[in-house]
């Protein structure tokens, strides 16, 4: 005799506390095996994109932070770069360092966050969050130093950064980078061969390649799946060029695989930081621009390599004081496109970790 | 670093000779097509070799009062380089644009989101439906005449 089932469809979220925000997924299951997967979204839409048609080039630096809050340092950098392409701004040489030292800090602790949240949805609960924190928490201090905030900083502008750094930023991130190695090795020997780890991400999740390149995912979504394409190599803006790094690729495209990529890119923010804080050179830290800038008629695509991502901005300009149109490329909403094919056929559980290891951030995905 | 393509050659040298009458206007940044024959030239830009357009990073939709444009950035991964694509519709009551789903899977959520917050209706996609606003919510807010 055959059972019939009847599949059985299952909301999970917005108020789920794996969905690392307003994020709801309509699951149909058979069983407890996932057939079929819906991304419903838009519960945190603040209409950014609209709201950026009002207000002028300089007033909508504020708006980016409120993007992915994770990181909003690189937000205000992609931004800030195409509005500088567009009008056609130079920008000082210490501002560009300063703005690769808060792009790569940055990284580190967007990757923190991450993993940490990763190892969360694996159902180790807040410790490893903690362990990453300990040291996210010191990269909030220096933020702090430089800006006075904790999460929207705000501190980049066009032409520039809004003010120099104090005096005890400096000591304070050589000393992040000379002890961040040691604390990388401490997650790898607790994490990179655990027993419960291996067994829960190996082989599960698998995206790959052909369809990561189609769906245009981007960040280590994308190289984990074997992909060599990072913008800083592909595509250097700012002074990436100057910089000696390596681009971590995985080759399986599962959940361990972006777990991975995630803890080599960190090693290579603090090598791509030491570089910096040698070459770090005095003077100016902000171009002369006028308050209301009117950049000419034209239109341009800046992009960056966030640490979710692809992050790109859309700007459209009738030469008046606001952007005409005012249009964000968020890179994990493009990511949660290739999440039905990751999962269909394992089971809820499995959608918990291999939706954390997309890593998303609700702020940008809705804007 | 990437390489941008000049609109205005490769639309005069490969798209003009295989689609004739395709191409509406062109220049140094990105070229426009009919939005008829766009799902034909996005589909020879993916295949042809030396092209190879395998990466479509981001799709918008622009509203200049006159008419709708819709912009493609594609990029080769392969061979490193990019080119803007761009389609044009002037009904603004249905604009209607072929949807290359098929093509490129990352248009997806992104013409959900055009028609969305613009209103233009992706022709062919399989599933095309407010992404940010509810169901039910009157109008397409990024319409430049929407108060």
């Amino acid at each position: 005799m055959t059972i019939r089932a009847e599949p059985f469809i299952l909301n999970m979220g917005p108020q789920h506390p794996s969905t690392h925000g307003v994020f709801r997924m309509r699951v149909t299951l058979d069983g407890e095996v996932i057939v079929d997967l819906e991304p419903v979204i838009g519960y945190l839409h603040r209409g950014i994109e609209k709201l950026g048609e009002t207000r002028t080039y300089t007033q909508i630096v504020p708006l980016t932070d409120r993007l992915d809050y994770v990181a909003s340092m690189t937000n205000n950098f992609a931004y800030v770069l195409a509005v500088e392409k567009l009008a056609g701004i130079e920008v000082p040489e210490r501002a560009e360092y300063l703005r690769i030292i808060m792009a790569e800090t940055m990284r580190i602790a967007s990757h923190l966050m991450a993993v940490g949240f990763f190892l969360n949805d694996l159902g180790a609960m807040m410790t490893p969050v903690l362990y990453m924190w300990r040291e996210r928490e010191k990269l909030l201090d220096l933020y702090e130093m430089v800006c006075g905030q904790r999460l929207t900083y705000n501190y980049m502008r066009i032409g520039g950064v809004s003010q120099d750094i104090p005096e005890e930023f400096l000591p304070a991130l050589k000393k992040f980078v000379a002890e961040m190695p040691r604390f990388i090795d401490e997650y790898d020997q607790l994490l990179s061969l655990n027993e419960v780890v291996l067994a829960r991400t190996k082989g599960v999740g698998i995206l790959p390649k052909d369809t990561a390149i189609n769906t245009a995912a981007s960040g280590p979504v994308l190289r984990a799946s074997g992909v060599k394409w990072d913008l800083r190599k592909a595509d250097p803006y700012s002074i990436y060029d100057r910089f000696d790094f390596e681009v971590p690729v995985g080759s399986l495209g599962d959940n361990y695989d972006r777990y991975w990529v995630r803890m080599q890119e960190m090693r290579q923010s603090v090598r791509i930081l030491e570089q910096a804080i040698v070459q770090l050179p005095e003077g100016e830290v902000c171009a002369r621009v006028p308050q209301l800038l009117r950049p000419p008629i034209g239109e341009v695509y800046g992009h960056i390599e966030a640490p979710k991502g692809e992050l790109g901005f859309y700007l459209v300009s009738d030469n008046s004081i606001a952007p005409y149109r005012f249009h964000i490329r968020p890179p994990t909403l493009i990511n949660l496109t290739a999440l039905k094919d990751m999962v269909v056929g394992w089971k809820v559980a499995d959608l918990i970790i291999t939706f954390g290891s997309i890593d998303v951030c609700l702020g940008e995905i809705d804007r | 670093m990437t390489a941008a393509l000049n609109g205005e050659h490769v639309a005069t040298k490969e798209i003009a000779e295989k689609f004739p009458d395709s191409v509406v206007a062109a220049d140094k940044s990105a070229f426009v097509v009919k939005s008829k024959s766009l799902y034909q030239v996005a589909e020879f830009l993916k295949n042809a070799p030396g092209l190879d357009f395998d990466y479509l990073t981001n799709l918008v939709a622009v509203d200049y009062m006159d008419y709708f444009e819709v912009a493609y950035h594609l990029i080769s991964l392969k061979h490193n380089h990019s080119l803007v694509l761009k389609t044009r519709c002037h009904d603004r009551d249905k604009p209607v644009v072929p949807s290359v789903v098929n093509l490129w899977r990352s248009a997806d959520f992104q013409e959900r989101e055009a028609y969305d917050l613009m209103g233009i209706i992706f022709d062919g996609h399989p599933n095309l439906k407010r992404l940010l606003l509810w169901e039910g919510f009157v109008g397409h807010p990024l319409r430049r005449d929407y108060l």
